[in-house]
């Protein structure tokens, strides 16, 4: 049932009738299929993308930091991944191919609070080679939607 | 100036859209969840417009050839050939039209004399009894029934020919009802046609969007290829309406006469389209199928929606519309409609736009993201509940 995942992971609002219409499934079949994937970790959890550029809540600062380090004996890169993606602030961690390890993305209230975590928080971390702060100016899309834009129906009422 | 004695006679007897009128009232009106549009809501592909761009960047802003650029006929011929294993030769059989529209308006034209008789099935999309007109030929309505899933059945069609028939017009995969013909029901038809001297206009503009079975051309029936124009476009297949793009597909005796007035009256298609189009044929399946399985979903969501809020429909099998029969509300199609935008801002087409034989249905469009049909549907169903 990946195209059920497809279809949640696209509008998790979907309910599970508009489901089992939509795949031509039973509404007590769907139900089932999706408490399966919540218990075997498959779906993880269920977010609302927002620009909060557009509300007036407090200003963010988004960040992406390249990180450098030594994988350790046994583990690799997997403890101090744990480390770093145990803080809270910390949105996402990847490895990564190429020429850094870890590349971790984090969100603070201003470019100072960023660059202290970084500085007192990751940087210390022992394996930690170097890291780089790159700060985000501007999200154009995300999460495969794009940013600033209200679709509008401009099509001609044509038959 | 007393214009109506100074205007073309003919032009002045054609009937305006019905529908007109309907969609006035509803661009004045706000806040409406309108499924009434009749073009896909996907944006074309993005590698479609950027070979487009490209296209512009290299200077390729000339006419074309009057039939169109010879790489585009040949993406033509050869789609034709693995999708419906028909044969066509790029050279003397293709031309690249101004949008299916077009290809209909040249097709009729170079078939009809005066007097002609034209059968065109109702419901169907409204140009071609007034295109008929336009070339002095008399259409002949023929009304398909809910009972036959909106199919054209043998015994109606033998019932309406007359020795002035000349063209038989086959819109299916069908719009307004979403009705499609099987290659058994196509049988039927050709064996009324075998021996005959009638032609077919084969619009299969729809010709990708059909659910649950392929989509089969009459053309590539015993003995119907001859007799067959094809007409066809990229409009709705890779959403590209605004491109206007299409094209005819016939044997080269009646491609020759086409091609005229295209060559007269068009010179020739928008060269940047047919550089997109060109794109879209050679790497555009994947594009195809996406959007198809997308259509689908929504089908089922909406048929499934609007039987459970008590509006029977009938299974469609292609294009993307439904076509609910709402006689049981006690109102005129033209009554449900209205009523339904001006309570609950709901806009839905009056059958009767598309023939008279519309009355007792609508068309609702699902060229819509399932959270608008969900919307409308709510709202459908507070406005039934009144009735």
């Amino acid at each position: 049932m990946n195209e059920l995942l497809k279809l949640l992971e696209n509008d998790a609002r979907l309910s599970p009738e508009s489901l089992a219409l939509m795949l031509d499934k039973e509404v007590g079949d769907i139900k089932t299929i999706i408490e399966d994937y919540e218990n075997a970790g498959v779906i993880l959890g269920y977010q609302t993308i927002i620009d909060w550029d557009k509300t007036d809540a407090e200003e963010t600062v988004s960040a992406i930091i390249e990180i450098k380090i030594t994988p350790q004996r046994e583990h690799g890169y997997d403890r101090v991944a744990q480390k770093i993606y145990n803080y809270p602030e910390v949105e996402s961690v990847y490895l990564m191919s190429g020429g850094y390890d870890l590349s971790v993305s984090i969100k603070g209230k201003t470019m100072r609070e960023v660059a202290l975590f970084v500085a007192e928080r990751l940087a210390p971390i022992d394996g930690v080679l170097s890291t780089a702060t790159h700060f985000v100016l501007r999200k154009y899309k995300d999460n495969g939607v794009v940013y600033g834009v209200t679709p509008v129906d401009e099509r001609g009422m044509m038959m | 100036m007393d214009y109506s004695r100074i205007l073309s006679s003919t032009v002045q007897d054609i009937k305006p859209s019905g529908i007109r009128k309907f969609f006035d009232l509803l661009e004045n009106m706000q806040g409406v969840v309108a499924l009434t549009v009749g073009q896909p809501d996907f944006i074309t592909p993005w590698h479609i417009r950027v070979a487009a761009i490209e296209s512009l960047e290299n200077g390729k802003t000339y006419y074309t050839s009057n039939s169109g650029t010879l790489e585009l006929r040949q993406e033509i011929s050869s789609y034709m050939n693995r999708r419906y294993d028909l044969t066509y030769d790029p050279k003397s059989e293709v031309i690249v039209t101004v949008g299916g529209s077009e290809a209909i308006d040249i097709a009729i034209r170079a078939l009809i004399n005066p007097g002609d008789e034209v059968i065109v099935p109702q419901p169907a999309f409204v140009c071609y009894g007034p295109i008929c007109e336009l070339a002095g030929g008399k259409p002949v309505y023929l009304n398909t029934k809910e009972e036959n899933k909106f199919k054209l059945t043998a015994e109606e069609l033998k019932s309406v020919i007359t020795d002035k028939t000349k063209l038989l017009v086959l819109p299916y995969p069908n719009n307004p009802t979403g009705a499609i013909m099987t290659s058994e029901d196509l049988e039927e038809i050709a064996e009324v046609l075998r021996g005959t001297d009638i032609m077919i206009l084969s619009d299969e503009i729809y010709c990708e969007l059909t659910y649950g079975r392929e989509h089969v051309s009459i053309a590539s029936l015993d003995g119907m290829r001859e007799r067959t124009i094809i007409a066809s476009g990229f409009s709705k297949t890779y959403a590209m309406t605004g491109w206007r793009l299409g094209y005819t597909l016939a044997p080269p005796e009646i491609t020759k006469q086409m091609l005229k007035i295209h060559q007269y009256a068009i010179m020739c298609a928008p060269t940047t389209s047919q550089y997109a189009a060109v794109e879209a044929m050679r790497n555009g399946d994947p594009d195809v199928a996406m959007m198809r399985k997308e259509y689908n979903r929504r089908r089922r969501y909406i048929v499934g929606g609007l039987r459970s809020i008590g509006i029977e429909c009938f299974d469609p099998e292609g294009a993307f519309y439904v076509y609910p029969n709402i006689s049981k509300f006690g109102l005129t199609s033209e009554e449900f409609c209205e009523r339904l935008l001006q309570e609950e801002k709901v806009a839905i087409v009056p059958g009767t736009a598309f023939g008279d034989c519309g009355e007792g249905f609508a068309r609702i469009s699902y060229a819509y993201s399932v959270e608008h049909i969900a919307k409308a549907l709510d709202r459908m169903e507070r406005f039934v509940k009144k009735l």
